[in-house]
């Protein structure tokens, strides 16, 4: 058996057509930005999520620092149960805020992590006390008008 | 006497498809159990790999950037009522990576391909070269149908990723090169919207799947055939209405199941 000039030809369309797929994993997708090193889990209760979804992102100071691995409803205080996978590379003080906040007036919601003071560390599988729920935007309307009708009286 | 006629013939339309639904069904099991020459003897696989997916490649490349084109033209006509032209990258490449790079390469691969495997078949049988298969102890499942099927299915999915990967440039060729967007939003919120797994995986997986429907059905329908010049014309047509209407169909649930509101 040997070598024929349909294998050559078989042999570019194949590394083009995983060229291709490479392209779409690193230039198109995300594969090249998604770092799946090293991460610890963090874990906090908000009374309200708003629209967060699993695989939102985590930032601090607008760094990408982790995502958001599973969103659950904790039935023993009705709060939602978030659980964080957060880059080793980075460590929170304890009394470190998180915020669920929106990318822009209607974008996806991600986390926003403020850092405290406190000279202690956040170990993995901890809670992040001081939490902040998303702004519903109909409930801040709702609020505003009321307010408005109030202040017309 | 008329009704009695038309519920026979609706009866025998019904029966008929159930029996041809069966020996497909056969047909593709008898398929995969002799598919094993075609990777032990890989020669013939890469000949048909050739004759399917290195001979597609130039409608494929066309189509998809000129695909890409036209994204870019109308979703930026869309997008710039919003002010959101930014989001150019997101949508070319979503609606590519997802929906129109494994459906539409399907399509073009099965009107391009599959229309040849059945003529090419069907011919086969016409002129009595898989009964003489036959007389020689050949098997002519494992000699001649189960190498295109595997040369069919390995070349649809790198068909796709190169359509979808051109789409994308064609999209960046009108968006940004000639319109103006600017070129780090472009990548960027591509590059944050399009998940490896959830976007460009499933669109494989989509691209293999009608790999699959569309060589089964042009092999079938070539096998079934009848030997005759009207036959082989009949079955060549047949593959093209039925492949494109399972991809069609396939697509819609397969998207269900992949992203069902999440």
């Amino acid at each position: 058996m040997e070598r024929t000039t349909l294998d050559l030809w078989v042999g570019m369309f194949v590394v083009a057509g995983i060229g291709a797929l490479v392209v779409l994993a690193m230039k198109v997708g995300n594969l090249s930005t998604y770092n799946v090193s090293d991460t610890y889990q963090l874990q906090a209760y908000f009374s309200n999520i708003g629209g967060l979804k699993p695989k939102a992102s985590i930032k601090s100071a607008g760094v990408l620092v982790g995502r958001v691995t599973e969103i659950n409803l904790d039935t023993e205080r009705y709060e939602a149960r978030v659980v964080m996978s957060i880059d080793k590379r980075y460590q929170f003080p304890r009394d470190t805020f998180a915020n669920i906040l929106t990318s822009g007036l209607l974008g996806e919601q991600y986390i926003g992590l403020s850092p405290g003071g406190d000279s202690e560390m956040l170990k993995g599988g901890e809670v992040i006390k001081k939490t902040q729920s998303a702004v519903v935007l109909e409930d801040l309307i709702g609020k505003f008008l009321y307010n408005k009708a109030e202040g017309s009286k | 006497m008329a009704i009695v006629s038309s519920l026979r013939g609706i009866g025998s339309r019904v029966v008929n498809g159930v029996w041809r639904i069966g020996y497909a069904t056969r047909f593709f099991l008898m398929t995969l159990l002799y598919s094993g020459a075609s990777f032990r003897r890989f020669h013939l696989t890469v000949k048909e790999m050739f004759s399917s997916g290195v001979m597609s490649l130039i409608i494929i490349l066309v189509a998809g950037m000129f695909v890409g084109m036209v994204l870019g033209l109308q979703g930026y006509e869309t997008l710039k009522r919003y002010g959101s032209e930014s989001a150019l990258g997101t949508l070319v490449a979503l609606s590519l990576v997802r929906e129109l790079g494994p459906v539409l390469a399907a399509l073009l691969f099965a009107s391009r391909a599959g229309s040849a495997m059945t003529a090419e078949i069907g011919l086969m049988k016409a002129t009595e070269q898989i009964s003489a298969m036959e007389m020689m102890a050949v098997n002519p499942i494992a000699r001649v149908i189960a190498p295109r099927f595997w040369g069919g299915v390995i070349s649809l999915p790198l068909l796709t990723a190169m359509f979808s990967s051109l789409g994308v440039f064609g999209g960046y060729v009108v968006g940004v090169v000639l319109i103006g967007v600017d070129e780090g939003s472009f990548w960027s919120q591509m590059q944050a919207a399009v998940d490896f797994q959830h976007d460009v995986l499933n669109g494989v997986i989509k691209s293999f799947v009608f790999g699959v429907a569309v060589t089964v059905i042009a092999l079938f329908e070539g096998y079934d055939a009848p030997p005759t010049a009207e036959g082989v014309s009949g079955a060549t047509t047949r593959t093209v209405v039925q492949s494109s209407l399972a991809i069609l169909i396939l697509d819609f649930i397969l998207t269900a199941f992949m992203f069902r509101g999440d």
